[in-house]
């Protein structure tokens, strides 16, 4: 008879770290984060060692100094004799403005085109085509300059506006002016006006909110939500009753009325602008460093998002335009009721990576003399302080901090619209 | 009975369809005029067409190859008898004719321009083995594990040792490799691997290599970094990212898909940061930070250091480009891997990485294409790249006014290097397709 006996108890040895799987995860992750700390002490240790040397050490007080230089396209007040920092936040609203115009208009733009390259109509499929590679394959920065070439060589100068025999004339009656300082458009103005919301005091990121375009604002946003009510409310009675009672003129009612009223009692009107000495005075100028920006951003994001936009369409298969036809859905009802809810699971992961890429990508408004956040903090303002360490990591975490929301907020409603699987 | 007179006893011949449906007509009246609307967008868009190509074409062929300067250009114009009303409608090509040998290699000395026409013939020598399979013999793949260093010597020239020592750092790290798995076991043998050679090139490669050309001198002329320039740059910085970024991106892919929670997370970290912050950034770090983060006196090359950033900006996008090929995957293929007995490693060479890889071409290459567009940046920290180039042309006093040509040109380029980068995407991918129709 043979006798069991435990197996001899095991003694821990040296070499288990690094052959039994119990603890070679373990092994491996204490390695690496050895080698990552040493990687960044060396780093941190060399910098300081440079930076001692060159007599700077990491200080953030130029932020508070007076900048020196101008800022001709901005959203908020600010003079040369402003901070640093007040340059920086006017660059970072400018970096937002160029970031959401572009993201309207190329969305806007790549829906239309990628529909289009799916048209049955073949010489229009294939317009969109070249227009789809001929701007995927060119580098957006040669765009942009391209772009802004073209602005400053055709657009006339304003002075080709003035006099009997002008050569140039305002386009839409008068009130909008293409010119190859900018293009100037009317602003609203209210005559009865509420007056600004000053908001944190006078610190650096100060700005002012004017309280008409809130009140107007909440007068339409209020419209919006009635509308929704009588919608719901019409659904109801559809589900009771099978009649659904015609509601397009409340909803009209609802939306526009309240608006209207509120921007008539606080005296709505437009400034016009108008040639007066070498230039134009009042509207809003754009300049052309902006539109071409804009411009330039947006036709180049499109080719991306139309490719995504026709992927997803051709992703939702022929049998649900079918099914949807049997039940004897309209066409227009097939494409917004079937094939675009579905549709838009597919785009919008993609969607929001090129939003990403077009807000990273407005950083080369430096290369048209935008000033954007790369323009102020990474460009004039680094350039004058020689504070290229702070500068820099002030940049990236801004760029971080827009990323990261960008795919926060984007994330949230692609999960909001997923589909919900058993 | 019945009364019928006739009962036809062969089938009629076919009659040939109306002319309206075939041939061209039938083409065009089914896609092109298919209805109202569809005929309207069709007029619309032959107008558009008509006019684009009406104003660009005579623009093109300008009989201006050979203008000295824009007002030389302008001259030939007006003899020619093209003025429009705006002065002189036409290209100004003698912009590109005079110049066009500096936006191909910046002011690289030019009597040794045979040196990168050359490096850039071996390029595609050496991609031969790697992009068509089919047709070129694959002992050649030895060649393209060479060309890299042959590449820097013939571009920056200097002692033949200095590549030669370089390469020796990965023969030693293969040869620790081989000696170490079978002593001391996989783990070991790749860290070593890794150690050994650093070591070599940090402590020993310097003086091996002085030491070795004092012995026997065999060098180039040499040429300085900032002689570097045009598409050259271009395409230098291009390639060079693109072959370091693939393997880099790998690694990357492989720390994010781990299970070691700290060897994740710091390679998260490390995407998720670079993909966060614009090229233009980290150019900004490669052009004035990142001296400052080496040891003291340490001053190392301005292309060196836009490679390294260009590099790791790209390693991070092909990082998650191959996370979705390996997502892709379904885990039977994971879970197969490790039930025929396949170590780690093993399972992604033999079993994991062909498929995901192959999944995730489409976004390989469009992640090259976006990196070789991204190479224009370097203008911006005033590297002289085609654009930045551009700009230097148009302050020259004789092309001053100079735009479109230029651009143009550019354009034009990028747009070829570019397009047939995606067109053999989708031959790769046609190539690599075994699903079953």
């Amino acid at each position: 008879m043979t006798t069991l006996t435990d197996p001899p108890k095991e003694s821990f040895r040296l070499s288990m770290l690094i052959y039994d799987t119990r603890y070679r995860s373990a092994t491996i992750q204490v390695v690496a984060m050895l080698g990552f700390m040493l990687l960044a002490a060396w780093l941190i240790n060399n910098t300081a060692q440079n930076l001692n040397a060159l007599g700077k050490p990491i200080d953030f007080g130029f932020l508070g100094e007076s900048a020196g230089y101008d800022i001709n396209q901005r959203l908020i007040d600010y003079s040369s004799r402003s901070s640093h920092m007040r340059a920086a936040f006017v660059g970072l609203l400018n970096t937002l403005v160029v970031a959401v115009l572009g993201c309207l208009t190329a969305t806007v733009l790549g829906i239309i085109i990628g529909v289009l390259r799916l048209s049955k109509n073949w010489l229009i499929a294939r317009i969109m085509t070249v227009y789809v590679e001929m701007f995927r394959n060119v580098p957006v920065l040669l765009w942009i300059v391209f772009l802004m070439a073209i602005l400053i060589e055709t657009l006339p100068p304003p002075n080709a506006f003035r006099g009997e025999n002008a050569t140039a004339t305002m386009v839409l009656s008068d009130s909008v002016a293409f010119t190859n300082r900018g293009v100037y458009v009317p602003e609203p103005l209210f005559s009865r006006s509420l007056g600004d919301l000053h908001l944190f005091g006078e610190s650096a990121v100060r700005f002012d909110i004017s309280l008409d375009l809130v009140v107007v604002l909440i007068a339409l946003i209020g419209g919006i939500i009635g509308a929704r009510m009588v919608k719901k409310r019409a659904d109801r009675i559809q589900e009771a009753t099978g009649d659904r009672p015609t509601t397009w003129y409340l909803v009209l009612g609802l939306i526009a009325v309240p608006t209207i009223i509120v921007m008539a009692a606080l005296g709505f009107h437009l400034g016009y602008p108008a040639l007066k000495g070498f230039n134009f005075q009042g509207g809003t100028h754009m300049r052309n460093s902006l539109i071409a920006l804009w411009l330039a951003l947006s036709l180049y994001t499109a080719a991306f998002i139309a490719e995504n936009v026709r992927a997803g369409i051709l992703a939702i298969s022929k049998g649900q335009t079918e099914a949807a036809g049997a039940l004897g859905l309209r066409p227009s009802r097939i494409m917004r009721l079937v094939v675009l809810p579905q549709a838009l699971r597919v785009i919008i992961p993609p969607l929001i990576s090129q939003y990403l890429n077009l807000t990273k990508n407005s950083s080369l408004a430096i290369a048209v003399g935008y000033m954007d956040i790369t323009g102020t903090l990474g460009g004039i303002t680094m350039n004058q302080t020689g504070r290229e360490l702070e500068c820099i990591l002030m940049l990236m975490l801004v760029y971080l901090v827009i990323s990261l929301t960008i795919s926060f907020v984007m994330n949230w409603y692609n999960e909001s619209v997923k589909l919900r699987e058993r | 009975m019945s009364d019928i007179a006739f009962v036809r006893t062969e089938i009629l011949p076919q009659k040939a369809p109306p002319v309206a449906a075939t041939g061209f007509i039938g083409w065009a009246r089914e896609n092109l005029f298919s209805g109202w609307f569809n005929s309207i967008l069709t007029v619309l868009s032959l107008a558009v067409i008509f006019s684009v190509l009406s104003s660009i074409l005579p623009w093109v062929f300008s009989p201006t190859w050979n203008g000295t300067s824009l007002a030389n250009c302008r001259e030939i114009l007006t003899a020619a008898g093209s003025v429009g009303e705006h002065g002189t409608t036409g290209a100004c090509w003698g912009v590109i004719r005079e110049r066009w040998l500096q936006l191909m290699f910046g002011f690289y000395p030019s009597e040794l321009y045979w040196r990168p026409i050359l490096t850039f013939v071996m390029l595609f020598v050496a991609l031969g083995p790697i992009l068509f399979t089919d047709f070129v013999p694959s002992k050649l793949i030895w060649f393209s594990g060479l060309f890299p260093f042959i590449a820097a010597w013939l571009l920056w020239g200097g002692s033949i040792w200095n590549p030669l020592v370089a390469l020796a750092g990965f023969a030693i790290g293969f040869g620790v490799f081989r000696y170490a798995s079978t002593a001391l076991g996989a783990l070991a043998a790749i860290i070593l691997a890794a150690l050994v050679p650093i070591l070599w090139w940090v402590f020993l490669a310097g003086p091996v290599a002085s030491g070795l050309s004092s012995v026997i001198p065999l060098e180039l002329e040499t040429v300085q970094s900032r002689n570097f320039g045009g598409f050259m740059l271009s395409i230098t910085i291009g390639v060079t990212a693109i072959i370091c970024s693939l393997p880099l991106g790998i690694i990357l892919a492989l720390g994010r898909q781990s299970d070691l929670l700290i060897v994740k997370s710091l390679c998260v970290g490390f995407i998720e940061f670079i993909r966060g912050v614009p090229l233009i950034t980290l150019l900004f770090v490669a052009s004035t930070l990142l001296n400052i983060f080496m040891p003291p006196g340490t001053n190392f090359d301005i292309i060196l250091r836009v490679l390294i950033m260009v590099t790791l900006f790209a390693a991070a996008y092909m990082a998650e480009v191959i996370r979705g090929g390996l997502a892709a995957l379904p885990k039977g293929q994971y879970e197969g891997a490790d039930s025929l007995g396949l170590d780690y490693w093993q399972a992604q060479r033999l079993v994991i990485m062909p498929q995901a890889l192959k999944i995730s071409i489409p976004g390989i290459v469009s992640t090259f294409i976006g990196v070789f567009k991204d190479t224009t940046l370097v203008s911006i920290i005033a590297l002289l790249d085609p654009l930045g180039l551009s700009n230097a042309i148009r302050a020259d006093a004789n092309w001053n006014g100079i735009v479109w040509e230029l651009y143009g040109f550019i354009a034009l380029l990028f747009f070829v290097f570019c397009f047939s980068m995606s067109r053999y995407s989708m031959y790769l991918e046609r190539k690599l397709t075994t699903d079953h129709h």
